[in-house]
């Protein structure tokens, strides 16, 4: 049963297409890794899915659903969360607060239930929990960023680079929780850099190269192809 | 270093002598048919050469004097101190904000009528700047022409009373309604438009509003203004000393109490200081819903807030909209209490008092902007007598004020940190 499918993605900015007919198929209850050097279009292909901006040609199905054109307010709330490159927090409004948006469109009660569960699964947020989320380190801010995209109950969860510019234990620590949202069965669809780990805990992996899929296998496979280990193991 | 001070210090010098010695050491005096140049008094001349001494001396020595201003907070009894707990800043913020509505009801009995005349001012400034801070300190959206949807809510009075003699009860809801309207059609295509770009474009708006009035002779009297708009009424009871209407009887004969011209400015007052309370408890409703919230949080990080889901346009307009809505407001009590209003009224840089306000008071912070509203009224009105060079102090004072809390009166604060003790 799939999750999320691209069928032939094209996706321009202005006139330079950085996407060219990408096809992906993320299936229900798995974690899906794309790796890429940087500028193969990593970031492109999961705005294009959020709708921001649109693609120009291709269809992009979500649990059935065509979203190709819909607007991004109307596909973020339909049970996909992105934990965007950079974490982007609001950074002058508290922790709370910062949960409290994610969970924007569901009622109180299950605001006042996922935030319990995301401070179950990051104490730390909880010992922060009225400090301005710009003061906190970059692990918390990720912490922060995976807790807001909990907070609306999502079916699926797309993280852009979790790992950028954390210390390493930290990186093992986000890891584990992104192994821990698969068990309670959630999708997830990781983009990553870091593609040794990233490829370690995926069930399957795309590697995408100048906006084409290149290789599509599993994780374990992936992590074996000379290839791969050439280009993003380093050797 | 001590080179560089001094050349940069003659430099400086030089420049004040070439400035304002051709705008105070020459005249122009017309004989006849003729203009004649002549040169100043003597006294004038030496006025020149002490002032470019003056910037001599402090540019020398400018890094101390601006190292002192700096320490300037220090004088300040609150500033090393820890900021206060959240909730004990909230009730504090709250008990002061209600001294100041239970002050600001006894204030015109104790004062002359000038002073209530002014005061009523600062309270239509207050609503403006309460309606402005949601646009500007909560949503992030620079807007200098504001003084647009001002000009609405008093032109629309001015209007309906003219063409059907509306009472200003019924006009008060129309003119806010009608402002809000107005900036929703006009927020609608703009606020794709971020930062400068934004503020450019807003700032268009609001000259394209004065124009049409000023130019639209026809229906708005053009640069004449329109005369003989009403006062409100209480229940029926006018305030002048003969009833105009049919209908209505006048407030002294209802109570039997003799005529005075101040029952009317007292009464004015009043209305205004209730407006401005209602202003500031719905735009506090509004801060507290999740609404309030979804302004910051596009005004934080645009991105992260669409990918929760949050329509960009639809959070943007509502703080347009609302914005807008308490301008109207405002400018329908502003014109009820002038009794006429012209394009003149509307102009640049009324946009820009109300978002200096903004900026002086704290952006987002209530109690800053009322505050900050009372100063940048009252101060010049304060300063009139030194006539020409009021604005002169006023921009003095401005800019100390920038230097001494760079945040604003009383800045928005959040944080709140509380440490476990530890073993």
């Amino acid at each position: 049963m799939s999750m999320l499918v691209l069928e032939d993605v094209h996706t321009h900015y202005g006139k330079i297409e950085a996407l060219h007919g990408v096809s992906v198929e993320v299936n229900k209850g798995e974690i899906v890794s794309l790796i890429g050097a940087n500028g193969a279009g990593k970031t492109t292909l999961l705005m294009t899915v959020c709708g921001m901006p649109q693609a120009s040609s291709g269809r992009i199905i979500l649990e059935g659903r065509d979203i190709t054109n819909e607007p991004t307010a109307q596909i973020m709330r339909s049970g996909l969360a992105i934990v965007p490159e950079g974490r982007r927090i609001f950074s002058g409004l508290t922790v709370e607060e910062n949960l409290h948006m994610g969970g924007f469109f569901t009622s109180k009660s299950e605001i006042r239930k996922n935030q319990a569960h995301v401070y179950e699964l990051f104490p730390r947020l909880k010992e922060r929990e009225h400090q301005r989320a710009g003061t906190m380190s970059g692990g918390e801010q990720q912490m922060l960023a995976i807790g807001r995209a909990l907070m609306s109950n999502p079916h699926m969860i797309i993280l852009d680079e979790p790992s950028l510019g954390l210390a390493p234990l930290i990186i093992k620590q986000i890891f584990e929780i992104i192994g821990h949202l698969r068990d309670e069965g959630i999708t997830v669809f990781l983009v990553e850099q870091n593609a040794h780990q990233a490829l370690h805990l995926a069930d399957r992996g795309y590697v995408l190269e100048t906006g084409k899929i290149r290789l599509h296998d599993t994780g374990k496979n992936l992590l074996e192809n000379p290839d791969v280990q050439n280009a993003y193991l380093g050797g | 270093m001590a080179a560089n001070n001094m050349r940069h210090a003659l430099f400086c010098a030089i420049v004040t002598l070439i400035i304002s010695f051709p705008i105070l050491g020459l005249s122009l005096e017309a004989k006849g048919v003729n203009i004649t140049l002549s040169g100043a008094k003597t006294s004038t001349y030496v006025a020149i050469v002490l002032a470019a001494v003056a910037v001599f001396v402090f540019q020398i020595f400018r890094d101390t004097f601006m190292g002192a201003l700096g320490k300037l907070p220090n004088l300040n009894p609150l500033a090393g101190r820890e900021p206060m707990e959240q909730t004990k800043r909230v009730k504090l913020e709250s008990w002061l904000l209600t001294g100041i509505v239970v002050f600001a009801l006894f204030w015109p009995f104790l004062v002359s009528r000038g002073s209530v005349d002014l005061a009523t001012l600062v309270l239509i400034y207050i609503m403006l700047a309460l309606g402005l801070n949601v646009v500007v300190g909560l949503a992030g959206l620079l807007d200098l022409g504001y003084v647009a949807f001002y000009a609405v809510g008093a032109y629309t009075f001015a209007l309906l009373s003219q063409y059907t003699g509306i009472s200003f009860w019924m006009a008060l809801p129309i003119g806010a309604l009608l402002a809000g309207l107005t900036g929703m059609i006009l927020g609608f295509p703009v606020l794709r438009l971020r930062g400068d770009y934004l503020a450019i474009v807003t700032l268009g708006f609001g000259e394209i509003i004065r124009i049409l009035l000023n130019n639209w002779t026809t229906l708005t009297g053009g640069p004449n203004g329109i005369g003989g708009i009403p006062e409100p009424t209480l229940f029926g009871m006018e305030f002048g000393r003969r009833v105009k209407e049919e209908g209505n009887t006048s407030f002294h004969e209802t109570f039997g109490i003799a005529y005075s011209g101040e029952h009317k400015v007292i009464f004015l007052y009043l209305i205004a200081l209730v407006l401005a309370v209602i202003t500031a408890l719905i735009i506090r409703r509004f801060m507290r819903m999740p609404v309030g919230r979804a302004w910051e949080a596009l005004r934080e990080d645009e991105i992260a807030a669409r990918s929760l889901g949050l329509s960009r346009t639809a959070v943007k307009l509502s703080a347009f909209t609302i914005g807008a809505f308490f301008a109207g407001f405002a400018g329908t009590v502003f014109a009820s209490k002038q009794g006429f209003i012209s394009p003149e009224s509307f102009v640049f840089l009324e946009s820009a008092i109300i978002l200096a306000i903004v900026v002086l008071g704290g952006m987002g912070s209530q109690l800053g902007v009322i505050l900050a509203a009372i100063a940048v009224t009252i101060l010049p009105e304060l300063a009139r007598e030194f006539s020409e060079y009021r604005m002169l102090i006023f921009g003095a004072a401005m800019v100390l004020m920038m230097v001494w809390r760079p945040q604003g009166l009383l800045p928005v604060r959040r944080i709140q940190i509380t440490l476990n003790k530890q073993g």
